[in-house]
């Protein structure tokens, strides 16, 4: 019990610092703050997603967003309104147009249609390395950009698709991003998750040792879209209505930022960094919006919170150019076997341990 | 034919505005490895810094309402004044730091400039009206070409050439091109880093300043973000042109251009709407066949 206590720590830990945020606010019972707090659980399940990806094999990808965007439209076509369906999505087959699916069905698309893009395209580019697949998911995500721009009958174009039920709350949100801790950290210590691992480490060592890593990279791609994509289906149902620019660079750097921020070496930079430029951004949008102090408004000028924002994201990044978990994870029982395998090691043992520690104390302040 | 003739001057003088914003990415990128996504953001600065601070609407000209050569060398010392304070203030704590953070900071840089610009401008698109006189047509027989276009291309290869020359020929040139090559070897033969790299900021500056003058002539209005496709089509020119190598860039430059042309005028109707697909889906083909680029350089291919 111990050992599998020790194993899973990470996840449990994660899971419940984010359990605690959602009942605090949740009994605080502030609308405003459920809404950012909905929308920050969303993005903690699309940047965990990105992390599958990104943080266990080194490559960064621009087009992430994109599978946002794929499975956000796959729940639009199965949820919204039958009679805006039938006048603005004419390209829409009959069983899509004329039913209005359930939450489950929409979400399976959702998580199933992006895998499928992401399996295809993933298959033609994962070969590339470096900067050049990071440009080829740029380029994913532009083309994924425009096509569902102009592809009128059944997007709706450059105007936007209405009538979506908004049945994401706080908890529904907290339960996806649960399962999503769970699912990249049980890929992260899974053989494909390590294999992965070695070839972000050392391409050519792993490859001699008999990994494929082209193969390894695609099982995380897909896995990751899955997540990721999930998190747009979530996205659409929380906000009810969609436009396609919504899922384009700006989200695209925002969300790789939260994981850089929170050090793309693990499961707790992803989440860490998520809930730590949120915090920032609700700070600097109640400076904006003015504070009274006595009877003198303090109020900052207008769009400061988005300057706020970079200055700060550069501060972090100066500071801590690992990001705030340093690749660590959060542990409170010691890493002796659980964990991340490959921290295992006698000498490092003890350092390790401290310095995670010290991260623990600092990720939970 | 001669349709087709026009449609390839098009391309070079599209091709000539992406291959002038990639050979400052790909300096940089060169010795660095940062892609410098505020690249675009110099460029913003420059079109700004030729009028007067205001958030009115109608643009009123300061700098550029100067003579020709006062506004060249105005604008491209505040440009590198920009340039050089992004490298000082964040770039140089950074030097060891992973390529993925490098990039994610330029992008907090990036984010930074525009809503600065935004405070102190406004968010809504300004017109204006700089060099005007550049933008008539010159026939050639039949053939139309915009004078302003035949500019931009000669100043391109020129400034390709005096580039080139640099770093062949001159001294910090040759620091430069063996800092691109092994930086930390390039440091213990005494080569000094941060002018090294202070230099290579203060040239992408000094390129970021031709472009937004060349630009601002064409499209005559600002706004905060109007550097940000420059860089994006810039940073992808890089990448397929072949990383590390300037005239790498310069071909990537026009070789975009020349995809994007082509594809506007010789796609279907019905299908021109997804005209940027098209480009990226050949930009994706492109990489899958040559993955180090068209003309890859001899330090990007890693050695075991």
């Amino acid at each position: 019990m111990r050992a599998f206590m020790i194993r899973y720590q990470t996840p449990v830990l994660l899971i419940f610092i984010l359990a605690v945020i959602v009942a605090i606010s949740d009994i605080g019972g502030l609308d405003s703050l459920q809404v950012a707090l909905t929308e920050m659980l969303i993005r903690v399940l699309v940047v965990v997603g990105l992390y599958v990806f990104i943080g266990n094999s080194g490559v960064i990808s621009f087009g992430q967003t994109g599978f946002m965007c794929i499975g956000a439209y796959a729940v639009g076509w199965a949820t919204a309104e039958p009679g805006f369906k039938q006048v603005m999505l004419q390209g829409l087959p009959d069983i899509l147009a004329q039913n209005q699916w359930p939450f489950p069905v929409a979400m399976a698309g959702a998580i199933v249609l992006p895998a499928i893009v992401a399996f295809l395209f993933g298959l033609a580019i994962l070969r590339l390395n470096g900067i050049a697949a990071s440009i080829a998911t740029f380029a994913f995500l532009i083309i994924v950009n425009s096509v569902y721009s102009n592809w009128d009958s059944v997007t709706a174009g450059v105007s936007s698709l209405v009538g979506i039920p908004t049945v994401v709350g706080p908890w529904v949100a907290f339960g996806f991003a649960a399962a999503g801790i769970i699912v990249a950290y049980l890929f992260q210590v899974s053989r494909y998750g390590l294999m992965l691992r070695a070839t972000r480490e050392d391409d050519v060592a792993a490859k001699a040792c008999g990994i494929h890593s082209v193969r390894m990279r695609l099982v995380a791609f897909v896995l990751s879209a899955a997540l990721v994509g999930a998190g747009g289906g979530l996205y659409a149902q929380f906000l009810g209505i969609l436009t396609v620019d919504t899922f384009y660079l700006s989200l695209s750097f925002i969300t790789i930022a939260m994981l850089v921020v929170g050090g793309m070496g693990s499961l707790t930079g992803a989440v860490s960094g998520v809930i730590l430029v949120t915090v920032i951004v609700q700070l600097l949008r109640y400076g904006e919006h003015g504070v009274m102090f006595g009877s003198t408004q303090l109020k900052m000028p207008e769009s400061s919170s988005e300057l706020g924002l970079g200055v700060l994201l550069a501060l972090i990044l100066v500071f801590r150019p690992n990001g705030l978990s340093g690749g660590k994870e959060l542990t409170l029982l010691g890493s002796s076997k659980g964990g991340p395998r490959e921290t295992v090691s006698a000498a490092a043992g003890p350092t390790l341990q401290s310095d995670s520690n010290a991260v623990a104390s600092e990720t939970t302040s | 034919m001669i349709q087709f003739v026009q449609n390839l001057i098009d391309a070079l003088a599209l091709g000539s505005i992406y291959a002038l914003t990639a050979l400052g990415i790909g300096l940089l990128f060169g010795i660095l490895r940062l892609i410098n996504f505020a690249h675009g953001d110099m460029i913003t600065i420059g079109a700004y810094a030729l009028i007067v601070p205001s958030a009115d609407v109608t643009a009123r000209l300061l700098i550029g309402s100067w003579t020709p050569a006062a506004v060249i060398i105005a604008i491209s010392m505040i440009v590198v004044v920009a340039a050089l304070i992004t490298d000082a203030a964040v770039f140089r704590p950074l030097r060891t730091a992973s390529s993925p953070t490098l990039m994610i900071s330029s992008f907090a840089v990036s984010y930074i400039i525009q809503n600065g610009i935004l405070i102190f401008y406004g968010a809504r698109p300004k017109a204006v009206d700089f060099w005007s006189g550049a933008n008539v047509q010159v026939y050639i027989g039949e053939l139309r070409v915009p004078l302003l276009q035949l500019i931009t291309l000669v100043v391109t290869l020129v400034l390709m050439v005096v580039l080139t020359l640099f770093l062949r020929r001159t001294p910090y040139g040759v620091q430069m091109r063996a800092a691109a090559e092994d930086f930390r070897m390039a440091q213990y033969l005494g080569v000094r880093a941060n002018v090294v790299i202070g230099l290579a900021f203060a040239i992408s500056g000094i390129l970021a300043a031709a472009v937004s003058m060349l630009y601002i002539t064409q499209s005559g209005s600002l706004t905060h973000q109007m550097g940000v496709p420059l860089a994006l089509f810039a940073f992808v020119a890089v990448v397929v042109g072949g990383m590390g190598n300037l005239t790498g860039a310069v071909v990537g430059g026009f070789t975009l251009g020349l995809i994007v042309t082509m594809l506007q005028a010789y796609l279907p109707s019905d299908l021109r709407a997804f005209r940027d697909a098209f480009a990226f889906v050949v930009v994706i083909l492109v990489l899958l066949i040559r993955p180090a680029g068209l003309l890859p350089a001899r330090t990007t291919i890693e050695r075991v």
